[in-house]
């Protein structure tokens, strides 16, 4: 019913020309809230109107001529063939338009290479399919992912109504915080394939190249929340790795810095405190949602010839040491998880598996001992 | 013996071979051409029917057909399946089929390797349909199967990477034997500067494939040693670089847009002074525009790398020079325009399909200065905007001026005359469901919807609903199309069409001063004189 009421509205929207069935839609580029994202506003909007007006005059004469220069209304046809003349001036008329519309886009382009002076710098990692930020000044570090509402509408036969879930696929649980009336530079790198950073609302996006480090800047006049999406095709999930940054008065900003901090350490004494099977399992269910579940599947059965099953597994119900060294490292499409999720998160995804989605080992591991794996790991990978 | 002899070489001279056989060991530029045609007509399907199952979907937020995967499977052997199997052997079935009644040449040049060029290509695209069906699926990567992620590829990889190594000889053959035919079998009279546009438009075209097909098969075999052989031409831990794989990529990728293209112009500029009763205004520009977009497609590849990173130079550089295409492509419009300028036109389908051709790939062109911008581009890139950019260049360019070809000349192929009604009802179908297809979607990417997702916000259903009802309207009448053809071939209650096909045609090309249905052996002497009005 709501299908074929969608498809009505869609189709009187057609009819009609205006209007719509959607209150928040868009036709146009939007200004964005930085200097740069105004200065490309106002580049696409001479553009347009040039190309319009351009097109008035080309579809004009040509209009003109099929309604006039027709056989039925007994035009006879003049043999003409060439004038040099209008050649001459049909070829310069563009050539000075294109001159006057590289002027703007050269200044723009000159300002948004420049990214001296920066008071800030974030570096952005993209991951198959989540982003990592760290905060190089302020020792910050996390990983940002599509949130967990938008995660379960998501999934084939899902039945939860995308327009009943608040920023739909444009939602993430970790948002990336910045002050308003700072200039902040980008850095950007990715950890397996190719992705590229994109909020609409700061004017640009920029490719995520693996083994390279791209540069960027903004300085956010307006404090809210800006949403965007990884723009380049990265993968099964490319559609499902959003961005969300809000931009904050600076007093704020410098709170929520405090907070972050605090939240470090109470990650840092969780991973030293002993955790009970049952706890570790409670919090790896969504740990596995979250993270495995876009490929091994929520049941955990993967996909044929593509993705693995976790249940019943040899590497799974096989040797613990063995199983984590695999999520530790990663391997083929699978990322290197070692990376990636916290001691605890880790930890308690490894016992899950080995005690839900059909298997039932028995065995736990503590964060503590993933720990220390991570750093020797780290270590090593600094050594190469 | 020799009585045996003779009579073989008497047959060899008067007709076709009887059954099968026929299609398959023909060296006939006739026959083949009518291969390459049917072999498009039906890529054109299989690439259809992935649009389709692509924008069904689209056609609301949610996934509710097909796994993400497979998505981007579709997305890629779409675009895979409509360049290399359905626009490029439709230009080149047009390209056997009338270059050598356009020259006054009895055949094509070398016309052995025409047979094993048609049929490498048809052996390419099993390999590439046959990757649907294995382990891992199809390649997911997207058409520019960009490194790393294209090396994630599940069996499908080795056999995409040969099928492209077979288009590609096959392309190269079809461009020598293009040439070969150009420069050597035409009628005296027939100076280069005398051709008619579509032959132009043809040797530059084959010229660019001879250039970038090589090109293209070297990028792809640094996949496949990346991949099997342990190579890091595109991996930053061996010292290579992903980035090196998109200029390769798009050195090829570039010019190959315009492989796409100029063919088009080339038709178009054959039939717009038909049905103006006109020559077509300014030849010899139009010649040197042609060879100038060629020269320029080979130095502003980078313009589909404006994210990558590039250093400030190499942004201007590209933007100016991308810029710079517009002059030569303005000027064939205004050509064109300046073609049915006083002339006394009628509006047969071939010509209804040329003059949407010229507004719509206008629109194209419109939005691709838009992104030659290249600050402005850091928000166009990788939307539906782009999307629809290059769908406007494309499909109500290429497809139509491949359908406008098709009504255009299948009277002088068949000896019937279409059905007119029924071909004009083909056209305001495709025109109208073109545009509310792929419009909203310049909508949807400068309101921020990425290209390639399998899934989107819910802000922007309504432009994905209306975009999806076109491509119905869109993908079914085409099957009209297919009809018409039939109906045509089959020539039970047509017209009979006249040797000259379109009033005065005979002015415009030497194609129409030989008899409907054109005989299976054309100008076996050269014709001494030559029409005027095309040049």
């Amino acid at each position: 019913m709501k299908k074929t009421k969608q498809l009505i509205a869609a189709l009187s929207l057609l009819l009609s020309g205006i209007g719509s069935a959607q209150a928040d839609y868009t036709l146009n580029l939007m200004k964005g809230v930085t200097r740069i994202s105004n200065e490309v506003y106002d580049m696409h909007m001479i553009a347009l109107w040039i190309c319009v007006a351009v097109g008035v005059v080309v579809f004009g004469t040509m209009f003109y001529s099929i309604y006039y220069h027709r056989k039925s209304m007994g035009h006879e046809a003049e043999q003409f063939h060439e004038n040099t003349t209008v050649e001459i001036i049909w070829t310069i008329i563009p050539t000075i338009i294109l001159v006057v519309m590289a002027i703007p886009a050269t200044k723009a382009m000159i300002d948004m290479d420049d990214t001296s002076e920066a008071e800030m710098t974030i570096k952005v990692t993209g991951w198959q399919w989540k982003w990592e930020y760290e905060y190089l000044d302020e020792d910050i570090h996390f990983f940002s992912s599509l949130d967990e509402e938008s995660n379960r509408a998501r999934q084939i036969g899902s039945g939860i109504d995308p327009t009943s879930v608040p920023h739909y696929l444009l939602n993430v649980d970790n948002p990336v915080v910045i002050p308003v009336h700072t200039k902040i530079r980008f850095l950007f790198t990715a950890a397996d394939v190719i992705h590229a950073w994109w909020v609409p609302d700061l004017g640009w996006k920029k490719d995520t190249v693996p083994g390279f480090i791209n540069e960027s800047w903004t300085e956010v006049d307006v404090p809210g929340t800006y949403r965007g999406q990884c723009a380049e095709l990265c993968g099964q999930d490319h559609g499902f790795m959003p961005i969300v940054v809000i931009a904050m008065e600076k007093a704020d900003y410098a709170v929520w810095v405090e907070e972050q901090k605090a939240l470090a350490l109470a990650e840092q004494s969780a991973a030293q405190k002993e955790w009970s099977k049952e706890e570790l399992i409670a919090k790896g269910e969504t740990v596995y949602a979250n993270n495995c579940a876009s490929c091994h599947m929520a049941d955990g059965a993967g996909m044929a010839g593509v993705f693995p099953a976790i249940s019943g597994s040899p590497i799974v119900i096989g040797d613990i040491d063995a199983q984590v060294d695999l999520m530790m490292k990663g391997q083929g499409m699978m990322p290197a998880f070692g990376q990636m999720l916290s001691p605890v998160d880790f930890a308690s995804v490894t016992t899950f598996i080995r005690n839900g989605l059909g298997n039932a080992v028995g065995d736990s591991i503590q964060p503590s001992v993933i720990q220390k794996q991570q750093s020797t790991l780290a270590a090593v990978e600094d050594d190469e | 013996m020799s009585a045996e002899t003779a009579e073989h070489d008497d047959h060899h001279d008067h007709g076709p071979a009887k059954g099968l056989l026929r299609w398959i060991i023909t060296t006939n530029h006739k026959d083949i051409g009518t291969l390459y045609l049917v072999f498009a007509l039906v890529m054109f399907f299989v690439g259809g029917l992935m649009a389709l199952i692509i924008r069904t979907e689209l056609f609301e937020p949610g996934m509710q057909f097909i796994e993400p995967q497979f998505f981007n499977s579709m997305t890629t052997m779409h675009a895979l399946v409509m360049i290399f199997g359905a626009v490029m052997p439709g230009f080149v079935g047009f390209a056997n089929w009338m270059i050598p009644m356009m020259i006054g040449a009895p055949d094509m040049a070398l016309p052995r390797m025409n047979n094993m060029s048609f049929w490498m290509l048809v052996a390419g695209f099993v390999l590439l349909i046959s990757t649907l069906f294995m382990e891992g699926g199809a390649p997911a990567a997207g058409w520019t199967m960009y490194p790393p992620l294209v090396l994630q590829t599940g069996n499908a990889l080795p056999f995409a990477i040969f099928s492209i190594h077979l288009m590609g000889i096959s392309s190269i053959m079809g461009s020598i034997n293009i040439i070969s035919t150009i420069f050597n079998m035409r009628a005296p009279a027939m100076t280069l500067m005398k051709m008619p546009l579509f032959v132009w438009t043809w040797l530059i075209t084959a010229f660019l494939l001879i250039a970038i097909m090589p090109v293209f098969a070297g990028a792809v075999t640094m996949l496949l040693t990346d991949r099997f052989f342990d190579t890091s031409f595109f991996d930053a831990a061996g010292g290579g670089d992903p980035v090196l794989y998109q200029h390769i990529f798009w050195f090829f990728g570039h010019p190959e847009v315009y492989v796409l293209i100029l063919p088009t112009f080339g038709i178009a500029s054959t039939i717009i002074p038909v049905f103006a009763r006109k020559p077509l205004f300014g030849y010899a520009s139009m010649v040197y525009a042609t060879a100038a977009i060629a020269f320029l497609s080979f130095i502003v590849w980078a313009h589909h790398m404006f994210l990558v990173g590039m250093p400030l130079a190499g942004e201007l550089y590209f933007m100016y020079a991308t810029m710079v295409i517009a002059v030569p492509t303005a000027v064939k419009i205004f050509n064109w325009t300046a073609t049915m300028w006083k002339g006394a036109m009628t509006f047969e389908t071939p010509m209804l399909f040329s003059i949407a051709f010229v507004v719509l790939f206008t629109i194209g062109g419109f939005t691709g200065l838009m992104m030659s911008l290249a600050p402005v581009d850091f928000q166009y890139h990788d939307t539906y905007f782009i999307v629809a950019h290059f769908h406007y260049t494309l499909v109500p360019a290429a497809i139509f001026m491949l359908m406008a070809g098709g009504y255009f000349w299948l009277p002088k192929w068949t000896g019937n005359m279409y059905d007119e009604r029924l071909g004009k009802l083909h056209f305001w179908l495709s025109a109208i469901s073109v545009n509310i297809l792929f419009f909203p979607q310049h909508f949807l990417g400068l309101a921020g919807m990425p290209r390639r997702i399998p899934d989107y916000a819910v802000q922007f259903t309504d432009w994905n609903m209306i975009s999806s009802i076109g491509a119905f309207i869109y993908g079914f009448s085409q099957l009209l199309f297919v009809y018409i053809v039939y109906k045509t071939i089959k020539g039970t209650d047509c017209e009979k069409a006249t040797d000259e096909v379109w009033e005065d045609a005979s002015k415009h090309g030497l194609e129409w001063t030989i008899a409907s249905p054109a005989p299976y052996h054309t100008f076996l002497t050269p014709p001494e004189k030559i029409p005027t009005e095309h040049y």
